[in-house]
């Protein structure tokens, strides 16, 4: 596999697993207001995923289409970010039980962050579809990012109880975050290239935003190793957490039994 | 969904579309504040591009005329067809006024 196809299945798989992670809350978010918002926004992710997905499939030339590689490769096919899999329940539980937001929406808001200072970045690659693709998904995860946000210091800045599940989470997520900065051999190729940004190098900048949005909600930031010298998970080369086959499970059983289906 | 909803105001949200030139009303919904009302309004009522710009107003905050006062507020109404400006000749290049 070309180090642009990884690159761009990286990014694509990221959005398509947390756009689906978010997809769980559809009906059984805590309000009904609240249940629409997530679901737009999970929604915006599979929209992106789409358009990266179609990307990467055209340059990999193969005669798949952004459906064949969302629906029909294994969890080791995948490239996304541990981070994106985990359940939405957090870590202590098992996957059949029910939601915690506060986790879901302290993962959205490492990530989001992320993505604008990503998308921000990518804007100005040589690979002209995947700037466009930036500048169009730019808009949409601000408005995550500004929603993440606004929960964020209301869990945190609200009561004993929701402070103490926000910082919990924030806990359990934050040594996820490293392998969104963690240099790699793909990453390096597409950056000689002028395709890739060298995500090391919004690392500072991200951890700037998060502060500020954290001091507001009166959360601590965990005391975190880094990329340098902390853990880093393996999503993005394909070694997953027990978690991603059950996503992928519920998300590809339909597109499996009736291959080739429209509706 | 849990029972929370008794505990968060409602409001009224109005949406101005692109094209339009006021605010109209879009419906209600519930919210703990202002902040989020707004942002609560552009998910459920603007996805589909319906507007541009959001008010929202505490349900609480509206007086309605009392349904049961219908009769003298509107009927008087109901008879008086010249307040209707009907009666006027309209050059033809005006057509379909």
């Amino acid at each position: 596999m070309s180090a642009h196809l990884s690159y761009l299945l990286r990014l694509g798989d990221s959005s398509l697993v947390l756009g689906q992670r978010l997809a769980e809350w559809c009906g059984h978010g805590p309000q009904l207001e609240e249940d629409i918002a997530m679901a737009n926004i999970g929604l915006d992710l599979i929209g992106q995923a789409r358009m990266l997905l179609q990307h990467a499939a055209a340059l990999e030339g193969a005669g798949r289409d952004e459906d064949r590689l969302a629906f029909f490769r294994s969890d080791r096919e995948f490239r996304n970010f541990t981070l994106c899999e985990l359940p939405n329940s957090g870590l202590e539980k098992g996957h059949m039980q029910s939601g915690d937001y506060a986790f879901t929406i302290i993962r959205n808001l490492l990530y989001t962050a992320y993505q604008c200072q990503l998308w921000e970045a990518l804007q100005s690659s040589t690979d002209t579809q995947l700037a466009a693709i930036a500048a169009k998904s730019l808009k949409e995860s601000r408005y995550h990012l500004r929603h993440a946000a606004d929960w964020t210091v209301r869990f945190g800045d609200g009561t004993a109880l929701s402070h103490q599940k926000a910082q919990r989470a924030l806990d359990a997520l934050m040594p996820y975050t490293n392998e969104l900065f963690a240099p790699d051999a793909v990453e390096d190729a597409l950056c000689a290239q002028g395709i890739g940004v060298a995500s090391f190098s919004l690392y500072a900048s991200w951890t700037s935003a998060i502060e500020a949005i954290l001091q507001e909600a009166t959360l601590k930031m965990p005391a975190n190793q880094g990329p340098s010298t902390g853990f880093i998970s393996e999503g993005k080369h394909g070694l997953h957490s027990e978690h991603l086959g059950f996503v992928l499970a519920e998300m590809q059983s339909l597109a499996r039994q009736h291959p080739g289906a429209t509706w | 969904m849990n029972d929370t909803t008794a505990a968060w105001p409602l409001w009224e949200v109005f949406i101005r579309s692109k094209q339009g030139l006021e605010h109209k009303h879009a419906g209600s919904l519930h919210a703990v504040d202002a902040k989020q009302a707004v942002q609560m309004a552009r998910d459920v009522y603007t996805r589909r591009m319906e507007g541009v710009s959001i008010w929202v107003v505490p349900s609480e905050a509206i007086t309605a005329s009392d349904p049961d006062d219908k009769a003298e507020m509107f009927g008087p109404m109901e008879d008086k067809i010249y307040r209707h400006p009907s009666f006027y000749k309209l050059p033809r290049e005006v057509e379909h006024m």
